[in-house]
């Protein structure tokens, strides 16, 4: 199994736009943050609903069926968000530029720093109902998995090759047609990849959401987080072992049962010429194939449907004539569009300003706090890298040179990397208490047990992909270890390390709201870090802090990705890459 | 019309036809506007009409448009200016029946050779048993029956072309336009093809009423051709029209047939005047002393090696020799050998007279000469005659640090070329360069460097050409 895409992000390196657009976008954001904000302060005091939840292990199942069914269906928005985004940012090419920029801020940034403010807002918006708080989790999840979702649907869209679209427009197909039999099959590699990755870092938000109750606005979710939090409380160890392999199985039968077959079967749209020799093969899929009802069942029924809507669609006006390739739109917006426009500015300088203004009650203390917990959080999350990689490079260089180890190991740490780390938070939360170190090294901790599963096996996968010849090359001619690291491996491995690195920091980021801060039975354990700012500015009820440190982490991630990884990303395409 | 077998060369006759033409280009053209005042000019005017009953090859080098002009007529692409009809009525409306046989194939790799036959058939609303009863005897027509179920990766490229054509003209196109269809075949699959496009034509097996190729192999093209195009370049203009008298099957050692290669030859390398020029699209009028603003050539895209050999194989000839028999010998295309032949003429190595290439005595000096005296010549003759390698030397010795980046330069051809020529001619300019040892290039920072300069800073090149 390799890695197909491990630079999917990178089609955007080389764009060059007017900072005009970031200003802008980060506008926005002030001011949708804003709205939310002033809506769950308005709606204070209502109470939410507290449910309790048991630690019996009967009740597990339903926890975790809970659990499932918010995934699932967080996934199936995104899903559909995600491609309806990309079509529209690809084939209109005045919005194109902003879609693409605000795709690209949205899926560095830290999502799950935005909870606390979504949890009110949600709150709020239904009071009294537990479905406030459902909906809040299910958008939070949305959030995080919706962009790189539509960045892969983006970008294959994009990459389509020319003849292709040609020869749908020469036999002049519907855009049903099109979408179905072009541009959904191309796209499907990408989003499979990319689903995996994204229901990963759903279920870690997802626990970490269960778990976390604010001070002042408790709620329970029934669910398998909040489960592994009651268990841990009342001491039931047995039943947080329970919790936590439940954890564990659901994980693994995901990936047996879906994401193994799906990977199988999406070898279909390959885009290439020859039969390549390395295939993913998975059990499952080849039973279902070896099923008569499933192959013959879906196609009649699908064909049924179909055929009716070819026939009237190929009498459309649209599907007579040929539409050029390069079609200008040239009409002039219309009048409409222009005030709508303005509309939006005033509306969104407005909200923006009030944001500002909100700032203002920030006081030299307090920023004093958040820039000290910046810099911590910074540190910290660099440092887990570093530890990450100082591990896991050897292993990984070592396990992906010896094929047979490989073949067993890099999926299952593939695996790995899917189970949420959140779901040990709370078992690792009492061993620290229990050792009497302090959070400042256990979020370390903690972040590193979420992220650095993603650089192992990008690392494996790269070891795996350094050509034989290469490697031939290096021991014909007899190079020392340390000629062999710098000239062959670390370059081979160099754009792989740079995908798994940056996923494994947005990862710690997001950790950090939760890794800096927690709630324990009657104690709270926090450390000096942006992370616990939020969490503790959310449990006194002070939306300053919360926008501020928000702005601050997403500046920081922005930032970081900017100046660094957008230059390793690119220097990974053009200098490190292997084939030509 | 020309009725001889061997036109008089330099008539471009505008055709009267006598036929109502199935297509019909007027007065079309292809630009890109630049933010400055410059255009770059694609396809200069033309006018070109399809009639019903011939094969129609379009032949020129690449970069002379051919397959914009084959997007152009099929509706793909809309003119700059001017306009096409399809039976006298603008094709942007009208309800077109062509196919396009792409270079590339262009087949759907998620579907079976069945299910890319029938996608056309579906997008016009047919029935599914009508589908399945018409492509299969398509497929039977170019003999693929029995690979209905299987994917395209499975099969050879022959095979792929093959199910190309199949799906071309399963919906019965009034006109098959081709583009480059041949040339990502091998050589006996090619030929095969070729024939069996041949008959299919002859036994009127198709409903297609006229065939337009588009090709840069001349020996294709008067195989196959019942009438003739070539296009000049710089920018795409018609150089020649003219019909091919000689009947099918057409013998390609008979002497009609090489005269007319030959023919075609002396046209494509006859140094080229220019259409005239689209009035207020010129550089300024003032004359400027100020060498940015002068005309960069555009660069033939061959390397020192090729015109090295050329010029020995030359030398070994006698110092004179026809160019298609050059050609011949060497078993190139028009594609791969003229870029070579350019670039000597354009360094001063050789003179072409009558399709004829004459070696120079600075070409003979070359051509004896051991490596590093190349070297040297090469390097006079290439800051004699190429304006970009001799502003990219200047710079680097007017500069303290001796390295000037590329983008520089790039911005400056920019203005005359498309942004993707603009690339390709920096990396034939970059190869020249090298050779000539004029300057080094750094791949990794994207500068030039003055080759005489500290160790460290060739260390840093990396070369990926």
């Amino acid at each position: 199994m390799n890695l197909q895409h491990p630079l999917a992000r990178t089609a955007v390196t080389t764009r060059t736009w007017p900072f005009l657009i970031d200003l802008s976008v980060a506008a926005c954001g002030l001011a949708i943050f804003f709205a939310v904000v002033s809506t769950g302060r308005y709606w204070l005091s209502k109470p939410a609903p507290i449910v309790e939840i048991s630690h019996s292990i009967g009740a597990l199942p339903v926890y975790a069926f809970y659990s499932i069914v918010r995934i699932g269906i967080a996934y199936l928005l995104s899903l559909i968000f995600a491609i309806a985004y990309g079509y529209i940012a690809a084939y209109n090419p005045r919005i194109e530029p902003w879609m693409v920029a605000v795709l690209d801020i949205l899926q560095s940034i830290p999502v799950l720093s935005f909870l606390p403010p979504v949890v009110l807002f949600m709150v709020a918006l239904v009071p009294g109902h537990q479905l406030g708080i459902e909906m809040a989790v299910i958008l939070l999840i949305f959030t995080g998995q919706v962009w790189n979702l539509a960045f892969s649907f983006y970008s294959s869209l994009k990459s389509i090759p020319r003849e292709m679209i040609e020869a749908s427009r020469i036999y002049r197909y519907s855009g049903w047609q099109r979408f179905w039999q072009l541009e959904m099959p191309y796209a499907t590699i990408g989003l499979v990849w990319n689903s995996i990755v994204s229901v990963a870092g759903g279920w870690f938000a997802l626990i970490a959401c269960e778990i976390s109750p604010f001070a002042n606005y408790t709620y329970q979710l029934p669910g398998i987080g909040s489960y592994l939090q009651v268990a841990t409380n009342s001491g039931d160890y047995k039943a947080l072992m329970f919790g936590i392999g439940s954890v564990i199985l659901i994980v693994v039968a995901t990936d047996q049962l879906v994401w193994r077959p799906l990977i199988a079967w999406s070898d279909k749209f390959k885009f290439e010429q020859v039969e390549s020799a390395d295939r993913v093969s998975s059990p499952i899929l080849a039973l279902l194939r070896r099923s008569n009802l499933l192959s013959s069942l879906p196609s009649r029924c699908w064909s049924s449907i179909e055929e009716p809507i070819y026939r009237r669609l190929s009498r459309t006006p649209e599907c007579r004539v040929v539409h050029p390739v390069d079609e200008e739109r040239s009409n002039r917006p219309s009048f409409a569009l222009y005030a709508l426009a303005v509309a939006a500015i005033g509306i969104v300088g407005w909200g923006a300003l009030q944001a500002v203004i909100m700032l203002k009650t920030v006081n030299w203390p307090d920023l004093k706090l958040l820039l000290e917990g910046a810099a911590a959080t910074f540190l910290r999350v660099n440092a887990a890298l570093l530890i990450s990689a100082v591990w896991t490079v050897p292993v990984g260089v070592a396990i992906g040179l010896n094929p047979r180890l490989s073949r067993i190991v890099q999926p299952t740490a593939q695996v790995l990397a899917s189970i949420p780390a959140t779901a040990f938070f709370p078992i690792i939360l009492i061993g620290l208490v229990k050792i009497g170190g302090g959070l400042g090294i256990g979020s370390i901790a903690l972040m590193l047990l979420g992220t650095q599963w993603y650089i192992l096996f990008n690392v494996i996968a790269g070891a795996m992909s350094i050509p034989s010849d290469l490697r031939e090359v290096s021991s014909l001619f007899h190079f020392t270890r340390w000629q062999r690291w710098t000239k062959l491996i670390l370059p081979g491995i160099f754009p792989y390390l740079i995908t798994g690195m940056v996923t494994a920091s947005g990862g710690a980021w997001n950790a950090s709201v939760y890794a800096e801060y927690s709630h324990l039975k009657d104690s709270t354990l926090q450390t000096i870090g942006l992370g616990s700012e939020i969490s503790s500015a959310t449990d006194t009820g002070r939306f300053p802090i919360i926008l501020l440190a928000t702005i601050f982490i997403s500046l920081m991630v922005v930032t970081m990705n900017r100046l660094v990884w957008r230059r390793l990303y690119r220097l990974a395409e053009t200098r490190y890459k292997l084939e030509g | 019309m020309q009725e001889a077998v061997i036109p008089t060369p330099g008539q471009a006759p505008a055709p009267v036809p006598t036929v109502e033409a199935i297509i019909r280009a007027e007065h079309i053209e292809k630009y890109y506007a630049q933010p400055s005042e410059n255009r770059i000019q694609v396809i200069s005017s033309t006018d070109l009409s399809i009639v019903p009953g011939e094969i129609l090859a379009l032949l020129g080098p690449s970069g002379s448009g051919k397959s914009t002009m084959l997007r152009m007529l099929t509706g793909l692409s809309t003119p700059s200016a001017g306009q096409v009809y399809w039976h006298e009525k603008p094709i942007a409306e009208s309800e077109i029946n062509v196919s396009i046989v792409f270079q590339s194939f262009a087949l759907f790799p998620w579907l079976t050779v069945l299910e890319n036959v029938e996608a056309p058939l579906q997008a016009r609303g047919v029935s599914p048993e009508e589908r399945r009863e018409r492509s299969m005897k398509m497929l039977d027509t170019v003999g693929l029956d029995g690979f209905e179920g299987a994917y395209p990766k499975e099969l050879s490229g022959g095979m792929k072309q093959r199910v190309g054509f199949a799906r071309a003209l399963v919906v019965e196109p009034e006109v098959l336009f081709m583009d480059e269809p041949f040339s990502a075949l091998d050589v006996l699959t090619a030929e095969n093809l070729r024939s069996e496009l041949l008959e299919l034509w002859a036994n009127k097996t198709m409903p297609t009423k006229a065939v337009f190729i588009v090709t840069h192999n001349i020996e294709e093209a008067v195989l196959l051709a019942d009438r003739i195009i070539v296009l000049g370049r710089n920018p795409g203009h018609i150089r020649t029209d003219f019909k091919v008298q000689l009947a099918q099957p057409r013998d390609r050692k008979s002497e009609p047939f090489t005269n007319l290669v030959d023919y075609i030859y002396k046209v494509l390398t006859k140094p080229d005047t220019a259409p005239t020029d689209v009035p207020g699209h010129q550089h300024p009028e003032p004359k400027v002393r100020d060498q940015r603003q002068m005309h960069y050539q555009m660069l033939p895209h061959a390397r020192p090696g090729g015109m090295a050999g050329l010029l020995e194989l030359l030398l070994d000839k006698g110092g004179r020799d026809d160019i298609y028999r050059l050609a011949n010998d060497l078993a190139f295309e028009i594609d791969d050998l003229l870029p070579i032949v350019d670039a000597a003429q354009l360094l001063g190595f050789l003179k072409i007279e009558e399709g004829d290439a004459a070696i120079t005595p600075s070409g003979a000096e070359f051509a004896n000469s051991e490596i590093l005296r190349q070297k040297e010549l090469f390097r006079d003759a290439a800051v004699g005659h190429v304006l970009l390698l001799r502003q990219i030397r200047r710079a680097l010795e007017s500069k303290s640090d001796h390295t000037v980046p590329e983008d520089f330069f790039l911005d400056m051809l920019d203005e005359q070329f498309s942004e993707e020529e603009c690339l390709r001619q920096m990396e034939t300019a970059v190869a020249w360069g090298r050779y000539a040892e004029l300057f080094d290039f750094d791949a990794g920072r994207r500068r030039f460097v003055l080759p005489d300069v500290p160790e460290e800073e060739i260390d840093d090149s990396e070369d990926s050409e």
